[in-house]
């Protein structure tokens, strides 16, 4: 039951984009077309799927005060977590890089929808702000952390779907001139922000 | 040590504030703004503008970090391999985003706590980035510099326009660390006193950065005509 609550959670009520604007950059960038969009999204489930889960052991094994103790007494004390940004971010980057290899030779026909997404994903603040989050939130154990990931990839996989379909509707409309393009693009994700915020409160 | 060298001689050849190396610092704030025109770094700009206070002190890091990594990827850029650049970058950055943290943990602990993950998603902040490649990597220290300086204080000035649109419809009033809150209407008129001012509370919630924004770019389309898109 825990689970599936971190879950719709994660996709409705702490949605990356609408309650957070994490990876705000290529949300803006790459939601043109929906089938691009589609691309980007399942990329993000994707890594965010591996990389919180990972982040999760090196936070609880490694970072964290009194995380060491596996190695012995006198480690007990160390506190390594100044060092969490630098790790997270060598995690995220190293795996994306992994990953894209690993895709690239077992599943190509995947690595066809989903390559040219990959690298970009790296810089995605929306991947360091799971890891981030996690750490912040203080999951109890390893599933819940993976469930974490996923369901917020999925709720930013939901956001960039949504807007990339009202964007290519939005084209046959009358904008004003100033506010083509990144401006209605704007101000929609806000109206979609407020819409998403009637969820709040769920809890299954 | 030959870049510097290199650096210094230029910098005595052509002065440091000619023509090129004004417009350095002058686009950014208006023509290719990182915000509004370069769409960069927009998850920071938009999380942390409830309060002045905040937008202040973030946009301050972020200028540290983005002055910080373009000089030292410009003093690098020689001898960065290409394939492992972004690696490079990120290491860099990293670094200098944990010292902006551990200084704002130990000098401003409760500002620290409000900005909570956003220190650390400077990282990612994709103005950084996107100078680091677009710009340090392919110009010598001092234009990186003001580079640097320009695109931040594009980037701090939206920051401060949205924020004290959403602190002062929001909470009615703007806090300076010091002086408390500075109230801008008489507190005969807010309708807790009697009076007919309602705060909006809407502006506090977070899609109110979003449409604030959208606002300031239709504003500033409307004025400089030729970034308006085509679709």
């Amino acid at each position: 039951m825990e689970y599936i609550n971190i879950f719709v959670k994660g996709i409705f009520i702490e949605n990356m984009i609408f309650a957070y604007f994490l990876g705000m950059c290529s949300y803006l960038a790459v939601s043109k077309t929906v089938k691009t969009a589609m691309g980007l999204g399942l990329a993000v489930i994707f890594v965010l799927g591996i990389t919180v889960p990972i982040n999760y052991l090196l936070e609880n094994y490694v970072l964290k005060e009194g995380a060491l103790t596996w190695m012995g007494a006198e480690y007990a004390t160390m506190d390594l977590s100044f060092l969490s940004f630098i790790m997270f971010i060598a995690v995220i980057a190293s795996i994306v890089q992994l990953v894209e290899m690993i895709v690239e030779k077992f599943a190509p026909a995947l690595y066809g929808a989903l390559g040219i997404f990959l690298p970009l994903i790296a810089v995605n603040c929306s991947i360091l702000g799971g890891a981030l989050f996690m750490q912040e939130r203080q999951y109890t154990d390893i599933g819940q952390a993976t469930v974490f990931g996923l369901g917020s990839g999925v709720g930013w996989w939901l956001a960039i779907i949504a807007i990339a379909a009202i964007r290519e509707k939005i084209r046959y409309s009358h904008v004003p001139a100033p506010l083509r393009g990144l401006g209605i693009t704007f101000i929609i994700t806000g109206l979609m922000g407020i819409a998403f915020m009637s969820f709040m409160g769920i809890d299954i | 040590m030959s870049e510097v060298q290199e650096a210094i001689v230029e910098k005595k050849s052509e002065p440091l504030f000619s023509k090129k190396n004004r417009k350095l610092i002058s686009d950014p704030l208006n023509d290719s703004n990182p915000i509004t025109v370069q769409v960069l770094g927009i998850c920071s700009a938009l999380a942390i503008t409830v309060q002045v206070q905040q937008a202040v002190i973030m946009s301050l890091s972020v200028l540290f970090v983005l002055i910080g990594g373009n000089i030292i990827i410009s003093l690098m850029r020689n001898g960065i391999p290409d394939r492992i650049r972004i690696i490079v970058q990120l290491v860099i950055v990293a670094a200098l985003v944990i010292i902006v943290n551990e200084v704002l943990k130990a000098f401003l602990p409760d500002i620290s706590e409000k900005l909570s993950v956003f220190v650390g998603l400077i990282i990612t902040n994709c103005i950084i980035m996107g100078r680091l490649e677009a710009f340090a990597l392919a110009n010598k220290p001092g234009p990186s510099f003001l580079d640097a300086i320009g695109n931040g204080l594009g980037y701090a000035w939206i920051l401060l326009a949205v924020s004290v649109v959403r602190e002062i419809f929001g909470s009615g009033a703007i806090s300076f660390p010091g002086m408390g809150q500075v109230k801008f209407l008489p507190e005969g008129w807010f309708i807790g006193n009697g009076g007919f001012y309602e705060n909006n509370n809407m502006m506090i919630l977070p899609p109110m950065a979003l449409v604030v924004v959208g606002v300031i770019i239709w504003i500033q389309r409307s004025r400089n005509t030729k970034l308006i898109e085509s679709h």
